[in-house]
């Protein structure tokens, strides 16, 4: 087999993990969406966010130290203790529950009944404070995640691959990290798929999703499955900014690479889970691919800001409701 | 009490559809065109024209533009920083291909290209609707900022990758260029935002303006009435990148002289120009410049009272201004879709009455 | 082979004339469903014609295919004695077809008139930029266009709320206001589905005689759908009876009601 070949493929492995993570992202986006019509723009700040918090507690930190400093002119910030991984995961995942409920409460709940594009509106508002809150709480600097999440390219892989080629190719080069996060993201699909397919929530879920008026009818609390759904979709974002934010630093460019779910769901439809899985995988091969053979020799690179856009622009002309989406009948 | 209608009587329909129909309203525009033309080019100094004026002019085009698209045709789009950049861009390449013809046609020109582009990006808009549509502007942003950045050709192959805005003269007076004076800056961009702001008018109020709400607010009824939609929408794509591209063209070479096209119209900048409408006001041209005032004085106010007065670190007022700009936007959206202008609306309802409300 | 139709006058002094539209073995179907099944009817100048039939009989299928918004499968739609190939609906609006909607479809966001004016959108022909600039022909267009729609708005007598955004009108008077939009249009032909739908009897009253009035005043051709028996027989001249997409009578009020198989679809005779 020829070199080129072989990093043809190569390329098209690491599209597949960079694409898990973009369906992971979405994932958040579907969850949301189907219970509430809520498109919600914020859900890459959210993984920021959730990031962010998860290092300001492994570290220690204390929560607005800047803004306490600024007001009260003291010197503090951390608290000089630090928190052991799993147990900080859990306390962020306690305020991303929090954090659904204030949403709810505080916002979508007087927006009942607004038109989808007020929504989406709205919850680009929700992304800024969030972000500005974020930085509030633990300052702006780059942090690093250090979870003992196992790095760089397998060794292992690479070796075992080698052989295929001829002298000029030492084997596919695989992120360790990635797949971590592919076999994470496999994990919590199934998790959320049995949820909803097999518990009481679950299905209650799956009824508001349906019709609103029918679920409130049988007795649902449209308030408790929302802020369920908030939570659920906080705990998405918890894990794609675990799985982001070790692999390239918790900074504000996580809230612009998860803009990439956007695309994904436009591929996928809004309201299809195994929709924004291809719809990742079809994105991240895209790119890396597009990159690999036309963006970098001929475009001048990093055609991967606008591949995935372009891509779903021109593929939602030609089928409007995306791959797995319900077909949309207009009526008068 | 001054503020009425009664004995105000209106005997022509000519009468009845002008832009103020209150006697009262008529003769504020006229002085506040006075003041802005008459009084501030003579007192305004360098601090107040970059801080504010000049910027508050230029970004409320933009948000005209935006108005026109989202507001009144109903069509979110998040490629605004991209299409600003077209008109930048565009008016880069006309003033350094053609020195000899006047900058203000060469700000016009960079419109209607604009226009074009806006017009193409908008052919989606047919089939793709709601926010499908405005995730699909976001490949116009991308793409165009991607293409400026990579395409020597468009910054005349600087080696900075920078575009650079040479001096030039309207009427003998530099209005580019680093030898600009403060109100000639002012003066220019307050002429376009004039012009512009009634061709806006005067589209929003006829029949293409109606047919645009039409669109905007029961699509498939207005095409059963009678409204082309493929017409409509595309017709809005294109008068709103029109004001966009002036904007933007206004932007790099009279406000900002140099650019970077990421750093100044990457997609935040969309962002700014949606959140001005939102809080002015959306389907309001009034909304559109009180919108723009507020989140060009806002940075601006908190800049003062948190890093002047209270002595707080810069990223910190940077951060609280994201907190306060978000809980804006949400606000507004709960508490008043129609922004500040539909408060200004109610007031003056109110005043209208007064001091005999019943 | 259709007969020839003869020009006639009504007893209450209308004119009714020539074959306006020709609806010519209509089949539609969406997906495997049937809604409408090879129907063929005729609507003559100056007639108010109504189509009837239990729900989901088809009407307002049958009403979509000759606003344009349905293409049938099957079948020709001729109007005004040509045959008309497959438009999109605002192409047909500009042949001089006006509807109002089952459910209220007005721009909630305009006011009254605006919605109005909205109507005389197929009338108006200046182009963007002598709207820019607005004075002159523009402008001239506009007032022009602002007194037919005056004329209008006096006749549905909605004057007072001429200003008023619709969202916050009653739903009567909305209704009423839709009317005012299609009427604005001058249309050939107006569609009007379940223009009483919901309304009380005073109401209904009110919209039966405007109905009335804008095909004696007017001459407008008038194809209506209306659930109101007693409403349709009174106002209407001839009658189409649709049951689960076939046509099971045509005919004038009288000769409808004595039709067998219509008392069977209203009264519920099992099907076999």
């Amino acid at each position: 087999m020829s070199a080129d070949f072989l990093y043809g493929i190569e390329v098209i492995i690491n599209g597949l993990m960079a694409g898990v993570l973009y369906a992971l992202v979405a994932l958040g986006f579907v969850l949301i969406f189907k219970a509430s019509g809520i498109f919600n723009y914020a859900q890459g700040v959210m993984a920021l966010f959730a990031a962010l918090t998860l290092v300001g507690v492994m570290e220690g930190q204390v929560p607005f130290s800047h803004l306490i400093n600024a007001v009260f002119g003291t010197e503090i910030h951390h608290f000089g203790w630090e928190v052991p991984a799993l147990l900080a995961i859990l306390l962020t995942l306690c305020i991303m529950i929090a954090f659904a409920w204030a949403v709810q409460y505080f916002v979508f709940r007087h927006l009942v009944g607004q038109e989808p594009i007020i929504l989406f509106m709205a919850t680009i508002g929700l992304a800024y404070f969030l972000e500005g809150v974020g930085d509030l709480m633990w300052g702006s600097d780059i942090k690093t995640l250090a979870l003992g999440l196992p790095q760089g390219g397998s060794m292992a892989v690479e070796e075992w691959t080698a052989g295929l080629g001829g002298d000029d190719f030492y084997g596919f080069f695989i992120d360790k990290l990635d797949m971590v996060a592919t076999v994470v993201a496999l994990l919590l699909v199934a998790g959320l798929v049995g949820f909803a397919q097999y518990t009481k929530q679950g299905r209650a879920m799956r009824a508001v999703a349906d019709d609103h008026q029918a679920a409130l009818s049988v007795g649902i609390s449209l308030n408790f499955i929302w802020v369920l759904v908030w939570s659920l979709a906080g705990l998405v974002a918890l894990v794609a900014g675990v799985m982001w934010g070790a692999k390239s630093g918790v900074q504000f460019s996580l809230s612009l690479i998860a803009l990439k779910a956007l695309p994904v769901l436009m591929l996928g439809g809004f309201t299809s889970i195994p929709g924004a899985i291809v719809g990742g995988l079809i994105i991240g091969v895209g790119e890396k691919l597009f990159e690999y053979t036309i963006g970098a020799p001929f475009l001048g690179g990093a055609t991967e800001n606008w591949f995935a856009y372009m891509l779903a622009l021109i593929f939602l002309v030609f089928r409007p409701q995306g791959l797995f989406g319900e077909r949309i009948i207009e009526r008068v | 009490m001054f503020y009425r209608e009664a004995g105000d009587f209106k005997t022509s329909y000519e009468a009845d559809s002008q832009t103020f129909p209150i006697a009262f309203d008529r003769y504020r525009y006229w002085a506040v065109l006075a003041i802005a033309f008459l009084v501030i080019p003579f007192v305004i100094n360098d601090y107040w024209v970059n801080a504010i004026f000049v910027p508050f002019l230029i970004y409320a085009i933009a948000a005209i533009g935006l108005n026109i698209l989202t507001g009144y045709c109903g069509q979110v789009s998040l490629g605004t920083g991209g299409f600003m950049a077209v008109g930048a861009y565009a008016c880069y390449k006309l003033m350094t291909g053609f020195p000899d013809v006047s900058i203000v046609i060469h700000i016009i020109l960079a419109g209607g290209i604009t226009a074009a582009v806006g017009a193409a990006f908008g052919l989606p808009s047919l089939r793709i609707k709601g926010f499908y549509l405005a995730v699909a502007t976001l490949a116009a942003q991308f793409f165009l900022v991607w293409l400026f950045n990579k395409v020597s050709w468009f910054y005349n192959y600087s080696a900075s990758g920078q575009i650079n805005a040479p001096e030039r003269f309207v009427a003998g007076v530099a209005v580019t260029g680093p030898n600009t004076a403060p109100w000639a800056q002012y003066m220019i961009c307050l002429v376009f935002l004039t012009v512009c702001a009634l061709l806006a008018r005067n589209l929003t109020r006829g029949t293409i303006g109606r047919s645009w709400m039409a669109i905007r607010d029961m699509d498939i009824a207005a095409e059963i009435i009678g409204v082309n939609p493929l017409k409509a929408k595309l017709t809005a794509f294109a008068v709103s990148s029109f004001f966009i591209g002036i904007s933007g063209a206004l932007f790099f070479a009279v406000y900002l002289g140099a650019v970077e096209v990421g750093e100044a119209f990457g997609i935040q900048k969309s962002f700014l120009v949606l959140f001005m409408i939102i809080i002015g006001g959306l389907g309001s041209i009034f909304g559109s410049f009180a919108g723009a005032a507020f989140l060009v004085v806002l940075p601006v106010a908190l800049k003062v009272i948190g890093v002047d007065w209270l002595d707080w670190p810069t990223d910190l007022v940077a951060h609280l201004q994201l907190v306060i700009v978000g809980a804006l936007i949400m606000f507004f959206l709960i508490k008043e879709p129609h922004g500040l202008a539909q408060l200004w609306r109610v007031t003056k309802e109110k005043l209208r009455l007064w001091p005999f409300p019943y | 082979m259709k007969d020839t139709v003869v020009p006639y006058t009504t007893p209450d002094g209308r004119t009714i004339g020539d074959v306006l539209m020709d609806m010519r073995g209509i089949t539609l179907r969406f997906g495997g469903v049937e809604a409408i099944k090879n129907i063929s009817f005729d609507i003559r100048e100056g007639e108010i014609r109504a189509i009837i039939g239990p729900n989901g009989a088809g009407k307002s299928s049958m009403l979509n295919v000759i606003s344009g918004f349905y293409n049938p499968q099957d079948g020709e739609v001729w109007f005004r004695g040509a045959k008309r190939p497959p438009m999109k609906p605002f192409q047909v609006a500009r042949q001089g077809i006006a509807r109002t909607f089952q459910n209220i479809a007005l721009f909630e966001g305009m006011t009254v008139l605006d919605n109005v004016m909205t109507g005389r959108l197929t009338h108006m022909k200046t182009g963007m930029f002598a709207q820019a600039l607005w004075k002159g022909r523009a402008e001239r267009e506009e007032t022009e266009n602002r007194e037919v729609v005056e004329r209008i708005i006096d006749f549905l007598e909605i004057q007072a709320i001429r200003k008023t955004p619709v969202g916050r009108l009653p739903y009567g008077l909305k209704k009423r206001v839709e009317l005012a939009r299609a009427l604005a249009a001058e249309p050939k032909l107006l569609l009007l589905d379940e223009p009483m739908a919901g309304m009380n009897v005073e109401e209904k009253e009110d919209m039966s005689r405007f109905i009335l009035d804008v095909n004696d005043e007017f001459g407008t051709t008038i194809a209506l759908i209306e659930h109101d028996m007693g409403v349709v027989m009174d106002i209407s001249d001839r009658v189409v009876v649709m049951d689960y997409g076939r046509k099971i009578g045509d005919g004038t009020p009288d000769e409808v009601r004595g039709n067998q198989e219509v008392i069977d679809a209203y009264l519920g005779v099992a099907h076999d």
